[in-house]
């Protein structure tokens, strides 16, 4: 029996299905055959989208369970509290789409118009697109494979109708597979800013992380930062803290310290996050006191400021 | 998780060893995470890489014999999914283990995961909600972190049994991180009582004579 090669050059290069290392591998046909080889129109049709996108976020983890989309979605709530800010939220979450429920944009359909779909908007300033929104039923499931979720991402890409954005928020599903690469594949023409990585603290979550990071050297994505989250947790009874995930190796603060990246900041439990989500209110308007708040807040600036420093010179300044 | 962390897979005459993780052998592990060079490597595959792999983990494993065989799998209603119900097919699996937290955004999401279950074909033995409450270790105080009550609501919405709720227990995810036996080394965490029960359930829904 056959292991799937290590050495597989890819699916796309030319070397593909014709390698020595492609030999016994169950794809060799399939690659062989060209059909990853072709260059996607689509990439430059995006690249043209998204000369009104100023900067472009993905938001990763190697886990499922540890808060991306929670975090994304307060991400696109922080940027949107300043009304000049344009926001937009993209959720490729295929089979899990979570997005609309936690902006509470729940059943709310997508409209086409001459110049494409048309995201849901929350506010003037906030727009947002997920495959939840195209979805009848909230007990639907998508189930498609690769190559199906990845015609759905170039769509969202491609035919959405953003508009001049400040910040395009990019929701990922937990993990390093087709949605991962078809999103950086998409934008690779168009620049993406940077990953923001997303951990609970102990080590069978950073283990993940780690491969994260290993993801986003291997595609030359940028790395904003990790975010720990689910940090602690002060009991509302007798204000003590406690961990619930214990940082058995030191946390994301160790991780980020070995591998020399930043650690943008530890946002604590507070029971309040998940009830907010579960209402599809922001968090940071409903408990303004919180210590998550704080937390997300500085994160949220930190994000910013990373994001300022990499504008490339000439381009249009847009929404401000 | 199972401190087998390291180990190699070896190939034998009937196909790969399974990795054994007790000094009993009563249990054994297949992962990818064993055919990695660097733990820390990312495998950045797409789906159909996955489906083949997941098939060789199903028919070119020297499982021996087995009372049970679970599979984890990861979030989603995709490749792996797909590719784990066809290959398992021919062995008519007892059913799924459906997992869910409290809160409506993950029981959302859980509700499409029945969906998919019914369409495959695949039974649903039962609903588990995990991360059900925490008990401060200071003041005993329990406080619902990630709320309360949505999975036994989605298993009476969706008509399928509802397992039980397991609490938050650090000393559980302690004990994962150190590859510990947690059933063994902590058995008056408040954790214990529900996994109990859940796997006495699975035990009694499995036909005599199966194995």
């Amino acid at each position: 029996m056959e292991e799937v090669p290590h050495d597989c050059p890819g699916a796309d290069s030319a070397q593909a299905g014709r390698g020595a290392s492609c030999q016994g591998c169950p794809n060799q046909r399939l690659c062989a055959s060209g059909a990853g080889a072709a260059a996607d129109p689509a990439i430059e049709e995006i690249k043209e989208k998204m000369k009104s996108v100023k900067h472009k976020i993905l938001v990763l983890s190697g886990k499922g369970g540890v808060g991306k989309s929670t975090f994304s979605a307060h991400l696109a709530h922080g940027l949107a509290e300043d009304e000049n800010t344009q926001v937009a939220l993209l959720d490729i979450d295929i089979c899990g789409p979570s997005i609309p429920k936690i902006m509470g944009l729940e059943g709310e359909q997508v409209h086409q118009s001459g110049s494409g779909w048309s995201p849901v908007f929350l506010e003037d300033n906030l727009g947002v697109m997920s495959v939840g929104f195209l979805l009848s039923s909230p007990d639907d499931a998508v189930i498609w494979r690769g190559p199906k979720k990845n015609g759905m991402i170039k769509q969202f890409l491609r035919d959405v109708d953003w508009g001049g954005v400040d910040y395009l928020i990019v929701d990922t599903p937990p993990g390093t597979s087709d949605e991962h690469l078809s999103v950086v594949q998409y934008l690779a023409a168009a620049h993406i800013d940077g990953a923001v990585i997303i951990t609970t603290p102990q080590e069978v979550s950073l283990q993940d992380v780690r491969k994260e990071i290993s993801f986003c050297h291997k595609v030359k994505l940028p790395i904003i930062g990790v975010v720990e989250n689910m940090s602690g947790f002060i009991c509302p009874k007798c204000q003590k803290e406690s961990q619930i995930f214990p940082p058995t190796t030191g946390g994301a603060e160790a991780m980020c310290q070995d591998l020399k990246i930043p650690l943008l900041g530890k946002v604590p439990l507070d029971p309040r996050i998940g009830k907010s989500c579960d209402k599809g209110q922001s968090f940071l308007v409903e408990a303004p006191d919180s210590p998550a708040t704080v937390a997300y807040r500085s994160i949220i600036q930190r994000i910013q400021e990373f994001c300022s420093q990499r504008l490339p010179e000439g381009e249009n300044l847009v929404g401000s | 998780m199972l401190r087998a962390q390291g180990r190699a897979v070896h190939q034998g005459d009937s196909g790969w060893v399974p990795v054994f993780v007790d000094r009993e052998q009563s249990i054994s592990l297949m992962s990818v995470g064993f055919l990695l060079e660097q733990p820390d490597e990312a495998l950045v595959w797409r789906g159909p890489r996955k489906n083949a792999l997941i098939k060789q983990f199903v028919s070119d494993v020297a499982w021996g014999q087995l009372d049970y065989l679970v599979v984890d799998t990861p979030p989603g209603t995709s490749d792996e999914h797909m590719a784990v119900v066809d290959a398992l097919r021919p062995y008519s699996p007892l059913g799924a283990l459906v997992v869910t937290t409290p809160q409506a955004v993950s029981v959302g999401d859980v509700r499409r995961e029945l969906t998919f279950c019914r369409k495959v074909g695949l039974r649903v033995i039962g609903l588990v909600e995990n991360m059900s409450g925490f008990v401060c270790p200071h003041c005993s105080e329990c406080t619902n972190v990630f709320s309360k009550g949505g999975g036994e609501e989605l298993a009476r919405h969706a008509g399928v049994p509802f397992l039980g709720s397991v609490p938050l227990d650090p000393e559980l995810t302690q004990s994962l991180e150190d590859g510990r036996d947690f059933i063994q080394d902590f058995p008056d965490s408040p954790a214990f009582p529900a996994l109990s029960s859940i796997a006495q359930k699975i035990l009694s829904e499995t036909p005599v004579g199966l194995s």
